[in-house]
């Protein structure tokens, strides 16, 4: 199509014709396009394969042998503590979205709607990022000294007569392990829904506003209904990342809780690749259908 | 909006806002004031006295594992993750404008990178590199390993980018007689300028602090944060907290220089 726009306008205005053969400009967006399919054909889908193939493997304490057996998922599936671990890891990503979705939707509905100056909007905005850009290992090792049991909240606690004792549960506990992902991950959902409610046509709040509606009625049939993609792809970070998490959960609960990333990790220090292979293959399938599902709501495309 | 309703809900969100803040900050800060800890001092506070000893601390190559390595070895990294990110995602947001064979199923691949739990990533990368008898390094297995977590931002971020990008101006280029690489060059690279050092900066970000991806992939030598998360177990003093206060002390840095690049490109653009 281009390329024959192209000739007729070289006819048309008599301009010396570029020696270019036709074709050249329909391979363009290949070769443009090739670096990104090599890295992630080599990077990501050669690994998953070789994933998926290696969970049928045989292995002992030393090698893998190439087979095909089923016993790495009937072993994976048919343990119990496997069903706890996915649930406890599901536990995690439920609450941890919960948060985040009311976190990130109020801090982005204050930013967009609440702060008048672009400049202004733009500084909150990085003061919100700025952390996020930061090791995530270090801002887990910064709530030890909040924390802990001399820590910052509990000697503030103690000192004011509140509680006799230091409580035991803020570090090291489940509490800590959500308290860091909300931590780690709220801006995942801030951002989407930011981008999202900046484009709000500012004329359907006057109208809702003019045909009479309150404030609670126009956050709740017009901004949030607005705001859905945005939610949804915020969603989609924080539950993939929630779902393949391990070191909040090894460092924050200090080995006390279990996630499925987690019982992959040990596996892979066992060098029980092909166990933790068909462990990778499950999570995968069933953070796949989670995305999927989402996507149903939302077109990514659409919202770029 | 309506003013007289406007000052409650103004103030609530407020305080919000300023607690989210102080959430994401208070922590940063302890870590911050407590690797200033005295020589005594432990790992909470109250202070034991004020000094730079666990900073010198860091720099003895026997306390602490190779700090000074690592961070090179991350440093390198990240700058090399940055340099194919940036090249790569603009490369492919070009592709993304026409209409090419396979585009949809090369746009969710890419969405796929991003969520394929990067454990996953890790140990299919580590496996494939066994089975090519290939040693995995962190310049090798960990740099693509990377790749697969920095690209689909990049390439994300440019195929916004030039969703907004107004045709117009190349056209105006075309009819003023400019070569399709002089449009490219004196035209649409400088307006998509800020938005690549954006990419850059993601790129050198996500890789420098990445940690669950090069788990499997680094071969014999530790990043940065691998050393870190090896310190986390068997460290117990304050000197965790200065090698988190010059880390983090970086990151900054690169964010202000980042910051300072795109407002000087804008400026400049915004002077011609």
């Amino acid at each position: 199509m281009t390329a024959l726009a192209e000739e007729r306008a070289t006819v048309t205005t008599g301009q010396s014709a570029r020696p270019r053969l036709p074709s050249l400009a329909r391979i363009v967006p290949y070769l443009q396009a090739m670096p990104l399919t090599l890295i992630l054909g080599a990077f990501l889908l050669l690994p998953i394969l070789m994933i998926a193939v290696v969970s049928f493997w045989d292995y002992d304490f030393a090698a893998m042998y190439p087979d095909f057996l089923l016993t790495n998922y009937t072993d994976t599936l048919g343990s119990w503590v496997t069903w706890k671990t996915y649930l406890n890891t599901l536990k995690f990503a439920v609450i941890v979205w919960g948060l985040t979705l009311f976190i990130g939707f109020w801090v982005a509905y204050y930013l967009a709607f609440h702060i008048r100056t672009a400049a202004m909007q733009m500084v909150l905005f990085l003061v919100c990022t700025v952390p996020f850009l930061t090791s995530n290992i270090i801002r887990m090792i910064s709530w030890i000294p909040v924390l802990g049991r001399n820590g910052l909240v509990n000697s503030t606690l103690v000192s004011m007569g509140i509680v006799p004792a230091p409580i035991e549960w803020l570090l090291y506990s489940e509490f800590a392990v959500v308290l860091a992902m909300v931590h780690l991950y709220t801006l995942f959902m801030v951002t989407p829904i930011f981008n999202t409610l900046m484009r709000i046509d500012r004329a359907l709040i006057e109208a809702a506003r003019d045909a009479g509606a309150n404030g609670w009625q126009v956050l709740w049939h017009v901004i949030i209904p607005l705001a859905k993609p945005g939610m949804a792809i915020g969603t989609i970070f924080v539950v993939t990342l929630v779902m393949a998490d391990f070191s909040t959960v090894q460092v924050m609960s200090g080995g006390q809780s279990a996630s499925v990333a987690l019982m992959m990790k040990n596996q892979m220090s066992l060098l029980q690749y092909p166990a933790a292979a068909a462990n990778a293959v499950v999570l995968l399938v069933l953070v796949l259908l989670m995305v999927a599902g989402i996507l149903r709501v939302v077109d990514i495309r659409k919202e770029l | 909006m309506s003013h007289e309703k406007r000052t409650l809900e103004f103030f609530v969100l407020t305080a919000f806002f300023a607690l989210f803040v102080l959430f994401l900050y208070g922590p940063l800060s302890a870590i911050l004031i407590l690797s200033f800890q005295g020589p005594d001092g432990g790992l909470t506070f109250p202070l034991n006295g004020v000094s730079l000893h666990w900073f010198a601390n860091l720099f003895e190559r026997q306390a602490v594992g190779d700090f000074g390595g690592s961070f090179r070895r991350s440093l390198t990294l990240g700058l090399m993750v940055m340099a194919v990110t940036v090249v790569v995602s603009l490369l492919a947001g070009l592709a993304f404008r026409q209409k090419f064979r396979g585009a949809t199923a090369l746009f969710y691949l890419s969405v796929a990178s991003l969520v394929v739990p990067s454990i996953v990533i890790s140990l299919g990368i580590g496996v494939v590199f066994q089975q090519l008898g290939l040693r995995p390094s962190w310049y090798g297995s960990a740099f693509g390993a990377h790749l697969t977590w920095t690209l689909p931002f990049g390439v994300l971020i440019m195929f916004a980018v030039f969703n907004r990008f107004s045709p117009a101006y190349e056209e105006a280029a075309r009819d003023l007689g400019a070569t399709s690489w002089q449009t490219f060059y004196h035209v649409v690279l400088p307006i998509i300028a800020p938005s690549l050092i954006g990419v850059g900066l993601f790129g050198f970000t996500l890789s420098y602090d990445e940690f669950a991806r090069t788990l499997m992939t680094s071969g014999t030598f530790n990043t940065l944060p691998l050393e870190i998360y090896g310190m986390t177990t068997n460290v117990t003093t304050p000197v965790l907290y200065a090698l988190g206060t010059v880390t983090t002390g970086f990151s900054f840095l690169v964010i202000a220089a980042t910051l300072g690049a795109i407002v000087y490109v804008g400026r400049r653009r915004a002077r011609t």
